[in-house]
């Protein structure tokens, strides 16, 4: 009998939210590090049982855990996060040359492969891998070192690396994502860094089609088509099928192409779903109704999904790392509000029920399926 | 026997009591009660001061004997009250958010 396992990341602590593959009773654990503020937690697709989180205050600074048991108990594992030789600086608000300081994990990625191998995106933006099951943590400095790195710049939530896409066909292959620089790839295991920009367009910087400095909200791929990229840009929802060598903008009917959390159905390339918020000065969906839009063509034409979900007086937000779907079929769609409401989906966005109605404001959500 | 009270989520992380006791040569200094904290309990590393500078946390703060230490330097020798352990080293939040 499949399972499924909700990994949520809140303000105040982590939940976990388990059931069958019915998906219509729901045991509920936690909160797991209460008070403490949980970016993100995600599961070994080598070892579902082992999970990994990311914990952090403003006082005592980062921490990483680590299961072994599903998330029934944790250890906390290495959390030095230094940056390789002279950190350098990166541009401040204000353009003036602000040094690079680490401030938290916003993203884990375990392997594909190995449960002790998992990669980290931080804040300040970089990525750091582990291959020791997190005691130890080295930054793959290429990607800093990439020569646009002093011209990054932070987007009002910080300067943070917060997407992370495995290529499962090529090893060689990581995208990334940064506020406010945009995404990169590399192709070598993370040596080397291109910037993958080029047809993103942000009228809010000064060269609208600059090579960096694009406020991506989040990128998401369909394993099985590891080449095509879909992007929820600050505005624009955005595709790619060449590896992010050249972006389109597929935000079509789109109440607004303002968001942050952007995924594809777990069985179907070509249908992917957005939550479009109002603007980037009001974080909350247009006239008070909380819909999902989907997409069955790859974008462009989009249908708004709201069976169960409220449609007046509602005004959260949706985070970009707070949507994920299950690999049952059909495939289950979740996403969390900072309203602390867990929403699920088990017939792919048709209707929605919440989980959970009360949890601290959600930061991401992820899913395992369990067999 | 040095006593040092940690504040409620590092006692939880490190899975200790209200106090935890460190036996320490004299002269006691602070760096020298971070150094024992962190070897007997690694998980603290880093969230008490910086793994690479040393430098204290902004929002946490120590206290000895009713004064705050917490701008001296981690070399000044701590009062003999705190040596004997007649007084705990306190370790604190800082008061911050509504």
């Amino acid at each position: 009998m499949s399972k499924v396992r909700v990994l949520v990341g809140t303000r105040k602590g982590a939940f976990i939210l388990t059931s069958d593959g019915k998906r219509e009773q729901w045991d509920i654990s936690g909160p797991h590090f209460a008070g403490w503020e949980i970016y993100h937690l995600k599961g070994s697709p080598a070892d579902p049982n082992r999970i990994y989180a990311s914990q952090s205050t403003g006082w005592f600074g980062q921490l990483i855990q680590r299961s072994n048991d599903g998330g029934q108990t944790w250890e906390p594992v290495g959390n030095k996060f230094s940056y390789d030789g002279v950190p350098g600086t990166h541009q401040w608000y204000d353009g003036t040359p602000h040094p690079w300081e680490f401030k938290r994990v916003w993203h884990l990625e375990p392997s594909l492969t190995d449960p002790d191998t998992v990669y980290a995106g931080v804040e300040d933006a970089a990525i750091f891998r582990t291959t020791d099951g997190g005691q130890s943590w080295q930054e793959l400095p290429g990607l800093r070192g990439h020569g646009s790195g002093p011209h990054w710049q932070p987007g009002a939530g910080g300067m943070c690396l917060h997407t992370i896409i495995l290529d499962p066909s090529n090893p060689g292959r990581i995208y990334i994502a940064i506020s406010a620089a945009g995404a990169f790839r590399t192709d070598d295991r993370g040596a080397a860094w291109k910037p993958i920009n080029q047809g993103l367009r942000s009228e809010y910087i000064p060269d609208p089609a600059a090579e960096v400095g694009h406020c991506v909200h989040h990128i998401a791929m369909h394993p099985s088509r590891p080449g095509v990229l879909f992007m929820q840009k600050h505005w624009d929802v955005m595709r790619s099928d060449n590896a992010g060598d050249s972006w389109q903008e597929v935000s079509g009917n789109l109440p607004t192409d303002f968001g942050f959390a952007i995924d594809v159905h777990a069985h179907e390339p070509e249908t992917i779903y957005v939550v479009p918020i109002k603007s980037d000065r009001e974080h909350f969906p247009p006239d008070g109704k909380l819909r999902v839009y989907r997409s069955r063509t790859g974008g462009n034409e989009w249908e708004p999904l709201t069976k169960g979900l409220p449609q007046r007086d509602c005004y959260v937000n949706v985070l970009r790392d707070a949507m994920a779907v299950d690999s049952l079929d059909s495939c289950g769609v979740y996403f969390g509000t900072t309203g602390g409401q867990v929403y699920a989906s088990a017939d792919a966005g048709d209707n929605w029920a919440p989980i959970v109605r009360d949890l601290p404001a959600v930061l991401s959500v992820e899913v395992q399926t369990l067999q | 026997m040095i006593r040092v009270m940690l504040p409620a989520h590092l006692r939880t992380l490190a899975r200790t009591g209200t106090e935890v006791q460190l036996d320490l040569d004299v002269p006691v200094t602070i760096r020298a009660i971070l150094d024992a904290l962190e070897a007997r309990y690694p998980m603290l590393s880093g969230t008490l001061r910086d793994h690479v500078t040393q430098q204290r946390r902004p929002f946490v703060r120590f206290f000895a004997c009713g004064e705050d230490w917490s701008h001296e330097s981690p070399d000044k020798v701590l009062p003999d009250a705190i040596a004997s352990g007649a007084e705990p080293f306190l370790v604190v939040g800082a008061i911050a958010g509504g």
